[in-house]
This record gives C-alpha cells, sequence and structure tokens, in this order.
C-alpha cells in the first residue's frame, strides 16, 4: 500500500515535470527551474504565465474527468459509462459554442450555458433509454448517449463553422480539446465551479459503493436514491461542462482512469475517487505534454491523444463486458 | 411488534387488478415468518409494501410502531436487514468489504469507521460463517457463499429483524439447509425474520408461522400445519397435493402425479 502511494506521488510528480519541461519553444531544465524560482530570469514568463498555468489545468481537468467516469461507473453499473460517451461533453460542448455565438461568451456564464446543454443531452439520453415498462437496459443508455453525443457535436460543428466569432474559430479546440489557452485566470474560473461538485461527489463515495450493487440493494442499506442520484448527476454534468468550456472536449479520460485505478486499489470509492483524480491528472498533464512535442512546433488537439490511448481499451473492455 | 402491516393493498399503475389486496401481517422479535404463493401472488410486492418501496393504496405499514412513511432510509436500514432476490454487484469487492457496505446506515456518507464498526463486521462475518472467506472476491464464491455474504452483510447493519426474498432460489440442497439453518439460528437470537420462499416443505419445517398468499390475498395464514392443508394447497398451486406429517410434526407437501389424484 505505502510502495504504491509512493509511486503516485512520483508519477505525479513525474507528470508535472515533464508538463512544464516540454513546449514549443525548447528550454533546457535549468531554464525551466530558473524561471520557476526566480521571477526575473529571462524563461520566467514563459514557465510561470504559460507552462505552470497549463500543467495546473490540465491536472485539474484530467482529475475531474476521471472522478466523473468513476462516479458514472458506479452509479450507471457499468464500467464503460464516462461523461464523453453519455453524450454529457457533446452536449457541454453545444452549450457554450451557442452561448459563445450568441454574443454571451463571458468567463462565467460560458460554463454554465455548457452545464445547461449537458444537462439537456442526458435528459434526452435517458429519455431515449427508457422504453415504457422495462427495465433500462444499460447498453442501450450508453448507446442513447453515443448518439445524443453525436450529434450534439454535429450541431456544435455547424455552429461553429457559420459563427463568426472570433472566439470560435479554432474548431479543434472545441472539438478535441486543448490547453493552449491556458492562463490563471482559466485555472480559476475551473476551481471556481470545479469545487463544490468534486466535493459532493467524494462526499457520496460510500452511497457510489452501494449503487455499484444495484438501485434495490443501495435502497435498503440505507442510501436516498433518487436524492443521491439527481447528486451525481448534476455534479458530473457541471463538472464535464466547466472542464468543456475551459478547454474543449476531451473524451475517455473518465474511462480509462477509474479502470487502471479500480485494479490496483480495488473498487471502494472513498479511495477510488481521489485516486482517480490524482491519477487522471497526471494522465492529462501527460497526454498534453505528449500533444504539443510529438509534432513540434505544432500542437496535437489532446483529445486525439487521450482517444489513441482511449478507443483500444475501451474496445477490450467492450469485448470483457459483452463476454 | 417490528413490522405491522394492516389489509395493506397495492396497486401498479395501470394494472386492473390489485397486486396486494387486504394483506395483514406481523413480525415480532424471535419470531420466523414465511410468505409462501404461486408466482404472482404478490409476494416480493407485499415485502416491497412493507419496506416502503412501493407505495400502498390502503391500509397501514409500521415499523416498530411508526408509519413507515415517516422512515428516512438509512433509519430504516438500522432496523431491518434485507437480502433481495437477486444482486449482481457491478464490480468485484472482497467477502470483508461487501458485508462492510452494511455499516453504511451507521457510518453516513462522511465519518471514518470505528472500531466498533470493524468489530460488527467481524461478528456478523462470525455469525454468517464466511469468515473463513473474508478475503475471497465475491466473484469466486459459490451461490450459497455468496448468500451468506450478503446474509453476513445484512446483519453488520446490526437490524432487529431479516428480510429474505428467496434467498435459497438456485441453490443446491446442502446450501439451501445451510441458509435456512442459518436463519433459524438468528432468529433464535432474538432477530425477527420473514422469508419470501418457494420451499413449502422447508418453510413448514423452519418457520413459526406462515403466511399463503393467492392472487394478492391472504389464503390462508398461521401455524405451518394449519395453512399447509390439501384443499388449499391444491386449491392455491393448481395442482393435486398429499400433506404427510414429517417426525417433527411439520407437514409435509408432495405434489401428486396424474394416476395418483385422489378419488
Amino acid at each position: 500500500m505505502r510502495s504504491r502511494a509512493l509511486w503516485l506521488g512520483g508519477a505525479i510528480l513525474a507528470a508535472f515535470a515533464v508538463g512544464i519541461l516540454a513546449g514549443a519553444v525548447s528550454l533546457r531544465p535549468s531554464e525551466v527551474w530558473d524561471g520557476l524560482v526566480n521571477p526575473a530570469s529571462p524563461s520566467a514568463s514563459i514557465v510561470r504565465e504559460l507552462r505552470l498555468p497549463r500543467a495546473l489545468l490540465a491536472f485539474a481537468v484530467g482529475g475531474s474527468l476521471g472522478v466523473c467516469g468513476g462516479a458514472l461507473q458506479a452509479m450507471i453499473r457499468n464500467p464503460l459509462a464516462d461523461p464523453y460517451l453519455l453524450g454529457l461533453s457533446g452536449g457541454s460542448g453545444l452549450g457554450a459554442v451557442v452561448a459563445i455565438s450568441l454574443g454571451g461568451g463571458g468567463r462565467l456564464s460560458v460554463p454554465l450555458a455548457a452545464f445547461a446543454g449537458a444537462m439537456l443531452a442526458i435528459a434526452l439520453v435517458y429519455r431515449l433509454s427508457l422504453v415504457e415498462g422495462r427495465r433500462m437496459d444499460v447498453r442501450v443508455l450508453l448507446l442513447a448517449g453515443v448518439v445524443v453525443g453525436a450529434f450534439a457535436v454535429a450541431v456544435m460543428s455547424a455552429v461553429i463553422a457559420l459563427s463568426d466569432s472570433s472566439q470560435l474559430r479554432n474548431a479543434f479546440l472545441w472539438l478535441l480539446g486543448g490547453f493552449g489557452g491556458a492562463s490563471w485566470q482559466g485555472l480559476g474560473t475551473f476551481a471556481l465551479y470545479a469545487t463544490i461538485p468534486l466535493a459532493l461527489l467524494f462526499a457520496n463515495a460510500r452511497a457510489l459503493d452501494l449503487l455499484a450493487l444495484g438501485e434495490d440493494s443501495a435502497q435498503h442499506l440505507g442510501v436516498e436514491l433518487e436524492r443521491t442520484k439527481r447528486v451525481v448527476y448534476l455534479s458530473t454534468g457541471l463538472l464535464t461542462a466547466v472542464g468543456v468550456a475551459t478547454c474543449g472536449i476531451i473524451g475517455f479520460v473518465g474511462l480509462v482512469v477509474p479502470h487502471a485505478v479500480r485494479r490496483l486499489w480495488g473498487p471502494l470509492h472513498r479511495t477510488l475517487l481521489p485516486i482517480t483524480f490524482l491519477v487522471g491528472g497526471a494522465f492529462l498533464v501527460l497526454a498534453d505534454a505528449l500533444a504539443r512535442t510529438v509534432v513540434r512546433p505544432l500542437e496535437l488537439p489532446v483529445g486525439v491523444v487521450t482517444a489513441l490511448v482511449g478507443v483500444p481499451l475501451f474496445a477490450l473492455l467492450l469485448r470483457r463486458t459483452l463476454a | 411488534m417490528i413490522i405491522t402491516a394492516d389489509h395493506l393493498s397495492v396497486r401498479y399503475p395501470g394494472a386492473p387488478r390489485r397486486a396486494l389486496d387486504g394483506v395483514s401481517l406481523t413480525l415480532a422479535k424471535g419470531e420466523l415468518v414465511a410468505v409462501v404463493g404461486p408466482n404472482g401472488s404478490g409476494k416480493t410486492t407485499l415485502l416491497q409494501a412493507l419496506l416502503g418501496v412501493v407505495p400502498h393504496e390502503s391500509g397501514t405499514v409500521s415499523i416498530n410502531g411508526k408509519p413507515i412513511g415517516g422512515w428516512r432510509r438509512p433509519e430504516l436500514a438500522r432496523v431491518i436487514g434485507v437480502v433481495t432476490q437477486r444482486e449482481e454487484p457491478a464490480f468485484s469487492l472482497r467477502v470483508r468489504e461487501s458485508v462492510f457496505l452494511g455499516r453504511y446506515p451507521h457510518l453516513g456518507p462522511i465519518a471514518p469507521p470505528r472500531a466498533q464498526d470493524w468489530a460488527a463486521v467481524e461478528r456478523a462475518l462470525e455469525r454468517a460463517d464466511v469468515l473463513r472467506l473474508a478475503d475471497r472476491r465475491i466473484d469466486t464464491l459459490s451461490g450459497g457463499e455468496w448468500q451468506r455474504t450478503r446474509v453476513a452483510r445484512a446483519l453488520a447493519q446490526e437490524p432487529e429483524a431479516l428480510v429474505l426474498d428467496e434467498p435459497t432460489a438456485a441453490l443446491d440442497v446442502r446450501h439451501e439447509m445451510e441458509v435456512f439453518e442459518l436463519i433459524r439460528e438468528l432468529v433464535g437470537t432474538g432477530l425477527g425474520a420473514i422469508v419470501v420462499t418457494h420451499h413449502l416443505n422447508l418453510a413448514a419445517r423452519y418457520a413459526d408461522r406462515m403466511l399463503l398468499l393467492e392472487e394478492g390475498r391472504v389464503a390462508a395464514e398461521g401455524r405451518p400445519d394449519a395453512v399447509l392443508t390439501e384443499a388449499v394447497v391444491a386449491r392455491v398451486f393448481d395442482w393435486p397435493v398429499a400433506v404427510i406429517p414429517w417426525s417433527d410434526g411439520s407437514p409435509q407437501v408432495v405434489p401428486l402425479r396424474p394416476a395418483e389424484k385422489r378419488r
């Protein structure tokens, strides 16, 4: 247990080191260190104003997406759930893009518009997957999520293509995510919106353990079912929304990370959720570092990297779930 | 009385007839009540109405004297432990972790577990005879071991009564006997228990009282030998039977083949 914690701490530090060392401008490690400790050094502005907030934002978003995935997987009782596959991300993106194209692109208002989009999407996904008088089939739910997500992304692309808002010029950013615009201010906005839903999900960790047993058992073990489910949907929706509003749609973090963490630390959510946050954060920092170094000086959208890792794993999980 | 239900009726939305129609039932400490009846006779509905999971149209249910509607879920879970018919956990826990989940109504969402919580878990593991399985993963358990683990989880709730819905479905003879022996033993220590089962003969041997349901109504109730009479069982299950006393005095039902029909 202790050695695993040490490994985890080491991995997070390493991820941050890579995240701060990597970038379009080549800086030697000594220059990066100088920039960190000495505000007057020539590399200070790059390290302090670009790389540090970027790594921290990637960490916070990756951690949040991981926690969303973990919570949704427990509630839906399926290891394939993830904010991206359930349509929450697509809905968020559409909400954000519509708000911006209508001129409501304020720093604090875009996440709220994204949240409205996410809630609309999940409501639609539920509506589609409920067949009158039958128990909800999780596979149908996931299918509905993918369909609603794809539809939202299509409409979103149309809005981006037709809008003349300068905020929407970079379609890649919205469709596949990117931290190119990261700033301390962006990190502040993210923290502002993400803190409460994260705290709520952590506080419901035990209830999630019980929900993973099934709703009947959860209720008989003392879970207030409707209230807990509402909290989980609203929290994961808001987390996804503020993530998408800040850095576009990034898929598969919520799928891959909780799954990996569960294998090492077990499925109890009081451990799973915090560790998923840390591992998800480190994962996205690394993915972002990779995205901006493999084709330097160009940058890949970070969602490309997470999909390259996530899709094969999804395929593997799908085969195992259906087997 | 732990559970008192009086003239309880349930109607599912859109259903032509009531799923439960005027059923009364009581459960006291140290008492085992078996609920039996054909498929679709309302056994599970009765349990769900007793536990406040489905709303009742008329009648009353109270737990320890307080109407079911006034109970919050964690509060109720400290009085009644439930073993549902089926449960397929999404993720594989170890047996001890699984039993620990029974402490939820005592811990709530945030508080860290105290020594008394772990003590209750160990006690529950021991009472349900799964202590030696404590570190096994639940997806490696046999059906009987899994059922005993779920009983242990209900015991970790430290309830006053257990409600079990077909706890021995799909178990072989040894495992179903072990489960019934366990329930009887627990009842001997003062717990109340309601068991829904299809095993008329085991119900007759283990239960203090039986409740026989037929299309949502009570067809017979009372001591097993008063409930399991040839005429009533044959009518309710729509199949001819003979009822023969076993050496302990309990009535044992033998379904007849067509050639054996009496008269």
